[in-house]
């Protein structure tokens, strides 16, 4: 491209702020990091066994905000995923219960997922009612569902396979919770970025009208993510249950919220158009990071949930302010 | 001889970056006059604009208010002075009635902190009848038309006492009835002592309603002078310096239309106005419709493209029948729109330029199910070459680029699905006259190649330009038909419109 003077001036000042609020994210973590390395190092922040055991428990929100990417970057919103969590675990832990072996306990469990994923699809997408009402009622519906399916009985899981495969396992050394992480991680940025259905995903959420108008089937797109979303989320209910060794309806509390803050953190835009997925995992290990590291530091349950609040303002409101430089 | 100016800017200047923006520019406005500004982008209109509205502070210059000169150091002191701006965007709240839009922000508080509604509502009654503008001061702005809209908008700068406005091409959303509100509308407030600087790219709408014309061009005065001893093509010619053409000039076409046709519709009834719609275009054959605001020329293009649902009727693409029920059988069947409204329905302005070119291509992109990023840069670089798209990155979102070039964008996206027909309508809305001609020139090219077009426009002057034939629709239905040779002038065309 011909570009005089003026207009490589311009360029670089707007690269400058946009790339600013995608990267935020690194920035933050790499600053957390260092922060807690160097105050926390005499009690073992940065022994290889405690950040191994970060990624284990960061695994759920992770695979989740990977889903949720897609959901908020097409202008959605998904809060039932920590209840289907729940009811999830409970599924494939009764399956397991009953004999039905692993593969229909598994496939059981997504089932779950994929059902109230679709639930939520076709209400946005048939019966136009927004999402976030829509997953509000389900989110309700789900977790009570769990409650009522044992009576709030926790199911016992002893298939060791099984609890091998979907939360205890180390292979080389890696926990399996992290490689199933960077599985879906790879899998979730590779169709982002690299699929029609990636690109379909991010013209909905930017301009739906203006994605109509080039083809893109939005309703279907909308219903898609709904549905991705919720096997996502019965995915993350696998591990819970694994990790756990038993299925409970307790599973996954807030975790929505703390999806759609690792998200966030992640630079993609609440209203839709933008998101990393990358960025969403690195925002999920952020989060799990700094929960570590108070914990660490011996800050009481209340503390850390302070602090962590004023982090996660702090973190977004960087990222927007340079962003509204624009 | 200072007396009769009201407003007076002196040798601004004004640099971002290094890069001079405005140089040693001089504009002057009189008591109750329009004084059109009027630039290619780029030219300083806005920077000048943002200058006197106290949002960018000049480097260098003096601005004078009768005679006298002030500081302008932020948007609160261009408000002192009277000075106002109609955006372009409109910034009234829809979910509030008009006079609490009116007086949003300088409510009369009376008792305490309430607002005092019967005072508001009054106020607003008063300042409505004053300029005939027939609205309920209690309806809500969701429920009116574009048009009341920007006049509400006018007329709220007005609550506070303005005797400078600043309007930015304001007649952008307006159908001809509502421009003609605003013409006289305009009247009214030049009798009552406002000055009005009206930027527009609208060439015909400045001869209706400026006294005189200031013409920037590179951040430089051209010219200023009374609008009556300067014609059209003059304007054009300042505002392009050496590299113009005469676009707007019906050219003979160089490529003789086929006999074959490329797409032929049958009997189209979108609803029970818009019905039994039939007419067939050749190979390399630009067809035109004209036709009020209104009289269905938007819904019948929508209808071919299948975006909007149809009662019955065929469409028949070279010969064969060929169902079209969503944009995706449109753009299989080889049909492309470029639609009414750029920025709601052309593009995801948000997206980069790069993003929104690939988005109806991408089938064609990809290896495997993978998008090939290589295929991806190719067909974005060439696009932004063919159809010479200014921007600096193919990663700048194109809300930054102007008009002209988000309108290039949108073509572009569409020539590159290699349609058989191209449906355009309103192409050139809100684009300055260079990248007019630029389009002008990509329609006929286009058609040159043997493919077939559908224009539909406001401008008349657009039409008469590019077009073979011109239909002519009132209220859903094809009046009548006439070949560009037989139409002698843009009036004979209006008057067909008007029946």
């Amino acid at each position: 491209m011909p570009s005089n003077n003026n207009t490589s001036k311009i360029r670089y000042w707007n690269i400058k702020n946009i790339e600013w609020r995608k990267y935020i994210v690194y920035i933050a973590f790499v600053i957390v990091f260092l922060f807690f390395a160097i105050t926390l190092h005499d009690q073992g922040f940065t022994s290889i066994s405690n950040i191994l055991n970060i990624t284990r428990q960061t695994a759920m929100i992770s695979i989740m905000a990977v889903a949720m990417t897609f959901v908020i970057g097409a202008a959605q919103i998904d809060l039932s995923v920590g209840s289907i969590t729940a009811l999830t675990s409970l599924v494939t832990a009764l399956i397991l219960a009953n004999n039905g072996g692993i593969i229909m306990a598994v496939l059981g469990g997504l089932a779950t997922g994929a059902i109230i994923g679709a639930i939520n699809g076709f209400f946005i997408t048939k019966i136009n009612i927004p999402a976030f009402l829509v997953t509000l009622g389900t989110m309700g519906i789900t977790r009570g569902l769990a409650m009522w399916i044992t009576d709030t009985a926790a199911v016992p899981i002893s298939n060791n396979t099984y609890n091998f495969i979907f939360g205890l396992g180390d292979i080389y050394g890696f926990p399996i919770l992290f490689i199933w992480t960077l599985v879906i991680l790879i899998i979730g940025h590779f169709v982002l970025n690299y699929t029609p259905f990636g690109k379909y995903t991010l013209a909905t959420g930017g301009k739906e009208e203006a994605a109509k108008y080039t083809g893109v089937n939005t309703q279907k797109i909308k219903f898609m993510v709904m549905l991705f979303s919720g096997i996502m989320a019965s995915f993350a209910g696998l591990l819970y249950a694994g990790r756990m060794q038993a299925g409970r309806y307790s599973y996954g509390e807030g975790d929505e919220l703390s999806v759609i803050a690792a998200v966030i953190l992640g630079g993609t835009s609440l209203s839709g158009g933008t998101g990393s997925v990358i960025g969403s995992v690195f925002g999920s290990l952020m989060m799990g990071m700094i929960n570590n590291g108070l914990i660490i530091a011996g800050l009481s349950v209340s503390q850390q949930m302070i602090v962590r609040g004023v982090i996660i303002i702090l973190a977004v409101a960087l990222g927007s302010k340079t962003n509204t430089k624009n | 001889m200072n007396e009769q100016y009201i407003l007076e800017l002196e040798g601004i200047h004004k640099s971002f970056n290094g890069v001079k923006v405005l140089e040693n520019v001089n504009f002057k406005v009189k008591a109750g006059e329009v004084h059109a500004l009027v630039g290619g982008n780029g030219a300083g209109k806005s920077t000048l604009m943002k200058i006197l509205t106290g949002v960018y502070k000049c480097d260098k210059g003096v601005i004078k208010i009768n005679g006298k000169v002030i500081k302008i150091e932020d948007p609160n002191d261009a408000k002192k002075y009277g000075i106002r701006m109609i955006f372009q965007e409109l910034s009234l709240v829809p979910t509030l009635t008009v006079a609490e839009n009116i007086f949003l922000t300088n409510e009369p508080i009376t008792k305490g902190f309430a607002i005092n509604k019967r005072i508001i509502q009054e106020k607003t009654s008063k300042l409505l009848k004053e300029f005939d503008i027939d609205v309920d001061p209690n309806a809500r702005v969701s429920s009116l038309g574009v048009g009341y809209c920007q006049l509400i908008e006018i007329a709220k700068s007005l609550a506070t006492e303005a005797n400078i406005l600043i309007m930015d091409e304001p007649t952008a959303s307006l159908s001809e009835a509502e421009t003609n509100i605003l013409f006289n509308f305009i009247k009214k407030l030049k009798e009552k002592g406002v000055s009005i600087i009206y930027i527009s790219h609208r060439m015909n709408e400045i001869f209706k309603v400026a006294d005189r014309i200031t013409i920037l061009r590179d951040g430089k005065n051209v010219i200023t002078t009374e609008i009556d001893k300067i014609n059209i093509q003059e304007i054009i010619e300042y505002m392009m310096g050496s590299k113009v053409e005469k676009i707007f000039e019906w050219q003979e076409r160089d490529q003789m239309i086929d006999n074959d046709y490329i797409l032929e519709v049958k009997e189209l009834t979108v609803n029970s106005q818009i019905k039994d719609i039939s007419f067939k275009l050749k190979k390399g054959e630009i067809l035109g419709i004209a036709g009020l605001m209104g009289s269905g020329r938007t819904e019948i293009l929508e209808a071919i493209f299948g975006i909007r649902e149809k009662i019955k009727g065929e469409i028949l693409i070279e010969g064969k029948r060929t169902e079209i029920k969503s944009v995706k059988d449109a753009i299989s069947a080889g049909i492309a729109l470029v639609p009414e409204n750029r920025r709601e329905q052309g593009l995801v302005l948000m997206h980069s330029v790069k993003e929104n070119i690939i988005l109806p291509n991408l089938q064609r992109l990809l290896h495997v199910f993978a998008i090939n990023t290589k295929k991806v840069k190719m067909l974005v670089e060439t696009s932004i070459k063919e159809f010479s798209i200014k921007t600096d990155s193919i990663n700048k979102p194109v809300r930054f680029l102007s008009g002209g070039n988000q309108q290039k964008v949108v073509i572009a996206k569409w020539l590159k699905t290699n349609p058989k027909v191209l449906l355009l309508d309103e192409p050139t809305a809100g684009v300055d006259v260079g990248a007019k001609g630029e389009i002008v020139n990509i329609i006929r090219e286009f058609a040159n190649s043997g493919k077939g077009v559908i224009v539909v426009s406001s401008e008349l002057a657009e039409l008469l330009a590019v077009c073979d034939r011109i239909l002519i629709l009132s209220k859903g239905r094809i009046i009548n038909e006439y070949l560009r040779k037989d139409i002698e002038s843009e009036e004979v065309l209006q008057h067909a419109i008007q029946q």
